[in-house]
């Protein structure tokens, strides 16, 4: 049944863009498994993520999204299976990903300009040209003028636009996004999810994004990978055709849009609690 | 503050009601503490004091906070090391110096290393404290872009913790004040241990005091300073 599904949905996404290839994707996830002691967290997963589009990891809690995302990032090993990026077998963190985290991980002691450049500071990049780039970073997630502030300072959503410009600024071809606005207040996310549509078209980089929210999922992402639990397994590839262009207005009224988001709660209805 | 205040005014009238001669009047204590605090044995003693004191506060510090952030790094140095600093942070060090006069001698080594033996332990436990407490994700996130080792160790773990570092190194600065003195009382009659020795034996309660209180008033500046560090960072330390 699940693969039937898988299927069907390869086929939609043939008909709309050129097959996926695996010369395509930049990130392949091939038959991992992965488990802590007794639980089973992911059964035999595989999964292409297309160069320079957004994908979804949507699911229910429990579903090992984030622990998909952290073997992808090679923060944790898979028991079995691989992970590739670009080609290159992952063996642990590497430059060519680069991590944004749920409860952002900034430095309190550093102002919005140093966390910013940590990334760069870590690869060992002059003072100057760091926060040349940095500047440049935090200019475009919308925080200029903040750059001596501190984390403290700052709201949940302004917090996490520093952990994306840390993220965007090591440059990376992969950006990996472990549920970045669930931290973040209603009104902030949906600017922050228009902001991060206008990313995806400038950046050219292939956004990984972990979510448990159907409508945002929906909203951002060029390709949705549809989670079920116990182990997890890739129960559909959905991915939307007809309002990816439209502006960020019209997006949320599209009819296309509207049943994306009932079909994915159709099926994940039987897996809340 | 100001209970100080209360109990200095309690210690002066006490000391008028002439008790006993243990207790002199407060203000006959700062007299004399006027008076000996430019001659030259007092400036003595505080060098000596000062250079031991200092010697094993900067050991204690040195060696404490790598080791406290290594064993809160780590689950098998933890399980090695952590049940020698527990007996050593409550063992009765006093009864040690001997031994410790055998290994190293009467002199100045023997006296910084008595004051390190009373300072580093509870410096290595709020390290390690510190160390724990440190957010996943901020150790995931200097993972995922590339920090070496000793990045993270001075780049991170060491700044994270810092808000428990500072409240060990108070602590264990005030138990240095403690083991400096000690020492020099046992291993070798120097310093200020020497001026209590002097004056107690001679019955010389005025200095004595004066001596005890200035001994006090350093204490209590430096754990003020580092109590005053501590606020600085405490504005982070809720949010790491």
């Amino acid at each position: 049944m699940a693969m039937h599904q898988i299927e069907k949905s390869y086929d939609n996404l043939q008909v709309v863009v050129p097959p996926a290839d695996v010369a395509q994707s930049a990130v392949s996830v091939r038959n991992v498994s992965k488990g802590y002691g007794n639980v089973e967290a992911l059964r035999d997963l595989s999964l292409e993520f297309p160069r320079g589009q957004l994908t979804s990891l949507l699911g229910p809690s429990g579903c090992g999204k984030t622990t998909l995302l952290k073997i992808i990032a090679g923060l944790l090993k898979a028991d079995s299976g691989d992970v590739e990026v670009n080609g290159v077998k992952v063996a642990g963190p590497g430059p060519d990903r680069a991590f944004v985290f749920q409860d952002f991980a900034l430095l309190p002691w550093a102002n919005v300009m140093r966390n910013v450049a940590f990334g760069l500071e870590l690869r060992g990049i002059a003072k100057s040209e760091r926060e040349a780039i940095a500047e440049k970073y935090i200019k475009n997630v919308g925080l200029a003028g903040f750059e001596r502030s501190y984390p403290h300072e700052l709201s949940g959503g302004m917090r996490q636009r520093v952990g994306l410009a840390r993220a965007l600024s090591v440059d990376a071809q992969v950006l990996l996004l472990d549920e970045p606005f669930s931290a973040v207040d209603e009104q902030n996310r949906r600017k922050f999810q228009e902001d991060m549509l206008e990313l995806v078209q400038k950046e050219k980089k292939t956004f990984i994004f972990v979510t448990h929210s159907i409508e945002e999922a929906v909203y951002v992402s060029d390709q949705i990978a549809v989670l079920l639990p116990r182990p997890s397994r890739v129960s559909e590839v959905i991915r939307p055709t007809s309002f990816r262009h439209k502006d960020a207005a019209n997006i949320r009224r599209d009819p296309e849009y509207l049943d994306i988001i009932d079909r994915i709660w159709a099926s994940l209805r039987n897996y809340v609690e | 503050m100001s209970s100080l205040v209360i109990w200095a005014l309690l210690w002066e009238i006490i000391g008028r009601m002439d008790l006993t001669f243990f207790i002199p009047p407060l203000s006959h204590v700062i007299v004399t503490l006027f008076d000996i605090i430019g001659t030259p044995a007092f400036l003595k003693a505080l060098s000596e004091t000062g250079y031991a004191f200092f010697g094993g506060v900067v050991a204690s510090i040195v060696i404490g906070i790598p080791v406290g952030i290594l064993i809160g790094k780590s689950r098998l140095l933890d399980e090695m090391i952590l049940p020698w600093v527990n007996i050593f942070l409550s063992a009765p060090l006093t009864a040690l110096v001997p031994v410790l006069m055998v290994l190293f001698g009467f002199g100045m080594t023997s006296i910084i290393i008595t004051t390190t033996l009373f300072a580093i332990w509870i410096i290595i436990l709020n390290t390690r404290a510190g160390v724990m407490q440190i957010n996943r994700s901020m150790i995931e996130m200097a993972r995922s872009f590339g920090a070496k080792p000793l990045e993270a160790f001075f780049k991170i773990y060491f700044w994270a913790a810092l808000p428990e570092i500072l409240g060990g190194v108070r602590i264990g600065v005030i138990r240095a004040v403690k083991g400096v003195i000690i020492g020099q009382l046992l291993i070798s009659i120097v310093g200020f241990g020497a001026l209590f020795e002097l004056y107690s034996s001679n019955f010389l309660m005025t200095h004595f005091w004066a001596v005890l209180v200035v001994l006090f008033a350093m204490a209590f500046s430096i754990s003020e300073v580092l109590a005053y560090l501590e606020r600085r960072v405490a504005y982070y330390a809720a949010k790491r």
